[in-house]
């Protein structure tokens, strides 16, 4: 495993630096977006709940690989031109947020509904209750399923590796296939994934403990 | 002209009937105590002064808007029309100052030095000076109560609505909750309480409404309605509460 390491290193942490990467832009806006459509489903307006389900449903119950794909062949045949990474990274955030809005939902609607009634009652709009009273308590809630989905988030960016992401799946692919040590080099991967998501397991398990 | 007006309201919860034909008038600077036995209609009655529920039918003037109008901005009049719950409804992620001083920072934009100044002074004359880094979770429910209403306060409402204020607290906690809301009647608040707190509707209530199943059976004046009830359920009614 060491030999993989000395030997391919500059691939080794071009992969992970992508993988990284693309983590962290899917992370952010899959939060946004997440978040985003999980308050279309509790909305008054039922056109706007409506939305919100079908676009959790949609990006929910289809497979990654084929959101992926979809992005990287599909979407630069016929609309906009795109690298791998971006195709990857795109779909990874889609797919990520479906989740993500069915877990702040859940936490959304966890939070006694007096704290809404009594903001609306106070004067707050709907977003102002939602932003500073409803939201801040419900994510307290859904931190520790919102580990789990941003650690299935970094093991999913390993989709990169079938829409040519340069990710760290990927450089492992590649090192396994030229140099056909295919044990010592997913060896090798599998421990830099672990090196992202251990601290990221251990920090969501710290702020839990911090919020609590 | 009165500041809230009732005129033919009815509404439905699905088949189910909660207000029926209600005609009502609070003035400026009443106090009117809302009572009746539970499933009467009085917290649904309470809770259409300020959008909280919707009515089907008639017409519900408060300060000047329609309620029953789809178009009327529901933020305005909450502005001018606080509520005080049965539960508190405190904000649980902020503490008592930061409670107090949310909505008119938000709503009303009110400067950063005044409005600490007016929470502070509003929570000294609650009497919960002492807790403004608290958060609700530490408080006794009689010191949230107060916190709630000096949170309303701080919006100056020209009238405030109590949902049953004093249910949710231990008996030795409602002394203070009501004292509190006799100076603020005191001082010409317009208030409509629904309460079972038969002293505190004899003391300090202009009026006193009686309803039963969606209906208002009586409106009279509170020494009148105490002393002599004129409807036979209304005679029921506080003969059941006096007794302990």
């Amino acid at each position: 495993m060491i030999s993989v390491f000395q030997q391919h290193g500059q691939e080794l942490l071009t992969g992970l630096g992508n993988t990284i990467l693309c983590s962290v832009i899917a992370l952010f806006f899959s939060l946004i977006i997440g978040s985003t459509f999980a308050i279309f489903e509790v909305l008054p307006s039922k056109l706007l709940r409506v939305i919100g389900r079908i676009y959790i449903e949609v990006f929910r119950n289809i497979p990654l690989l084929v959101i992926g794909m979809f992005f990287y062949v599909v979407v630069p045949q016929y609309v906009l031109p795109m690298d791998g990474f971006t195709a990857g990274t795109i779909g990874l955030t889609l797919y990520t947020s479906s989740f993500i809005a069915e877990t702040v939902r859940a936490g959304i609607q966890a939070v006694d509904s007096g704290q809404m009634e009594g903001a609306r009652a106070n004067g707050l709009s709907f977003m102002q209750a939602m932003w500073h009273i409803v939201l801040p308590q419900a994510f307290k809630y859904v931190i520790p399923p919102l580990g789990n989905q941003f650690i299935n988030l970094v093991k999913n960016s390993s989709v990169l590796a079938f829409v040519a992401g340069f990710d760290l799946m990927y450089q492992g692919d590649m090192i396994a296939s030229a140099t056909f040590d295919t044990f010592n080099t997913y060896i090798a991967v599998g421990v830099l994934y672990l090196i992202i998501t251990l601290p990221l397991s251990y920090y969501m398990r710290y702020l839990e403990k911090k919020l609590a | 002209m009165p500041i809230i007006e009732f005129k033919k309201v009815e509404k439905y919860y699905g088949k189910f009937h909660a207000l029926k034909n209600i005609n009502l008038q609070v003035e400026k600077g009443e106090v009117v105590v809302v009572i009746g036995p539970s499933g009467s209609g009085k917290s649904t009655l309470i809770r259409t002064i300020n959008g909280l529920e919707e009515i089907e039918e008639g017409q519900l003037l408060v300060n000047g808007y329609d309620l029953a109008d789809k178009k009327t901005d529901l933020n305005q009049i909450r502005k001018d029309v606080g509520m005080v719950f049965q539960h508190f409804n405190l904000y649980d992620n902020k503490t008592v100052l930061e409670n107090i001083m949310l909505a008119p920072k938000l709503v009303l934009k009110r400067d950063e030095k005044e409005n600490k100044e007016t929470a502070l002074k509003l929570l000294e004359s609650v009497g919960v000076s002492d807790k403004t880094e608290s958060y609700p979770k530490q408080l006794s429910g009689g010191q949230k109560q107060r916190v709630a209403i000096a949170r309303s306060l701080a919006m100056k409402p020209k009238a405030l609505l109590f949902d049953e204020p004093t249910s949710a607290l231990d008996p030795e906690m409602i002394d203070d909750v009501l004292n509190v809301m006799k100076e603020i009647a005191k001082e010409g608040m317009t208030m409509v309480v629904v309460t079972h707190e038969m002293g505190f509707a004899r003391e300090v209530a202009d009026r006193v409404v009686f309803m039963d199943k969606g209906e208002i059976l009586e409106d009279a004046h509170a020494d009148e309605f105490f002393e002599a009830p004129k409807e036979e359920r209304a005679k029921q009614f506080l003969s059941k509460i006096i007794k302990h």
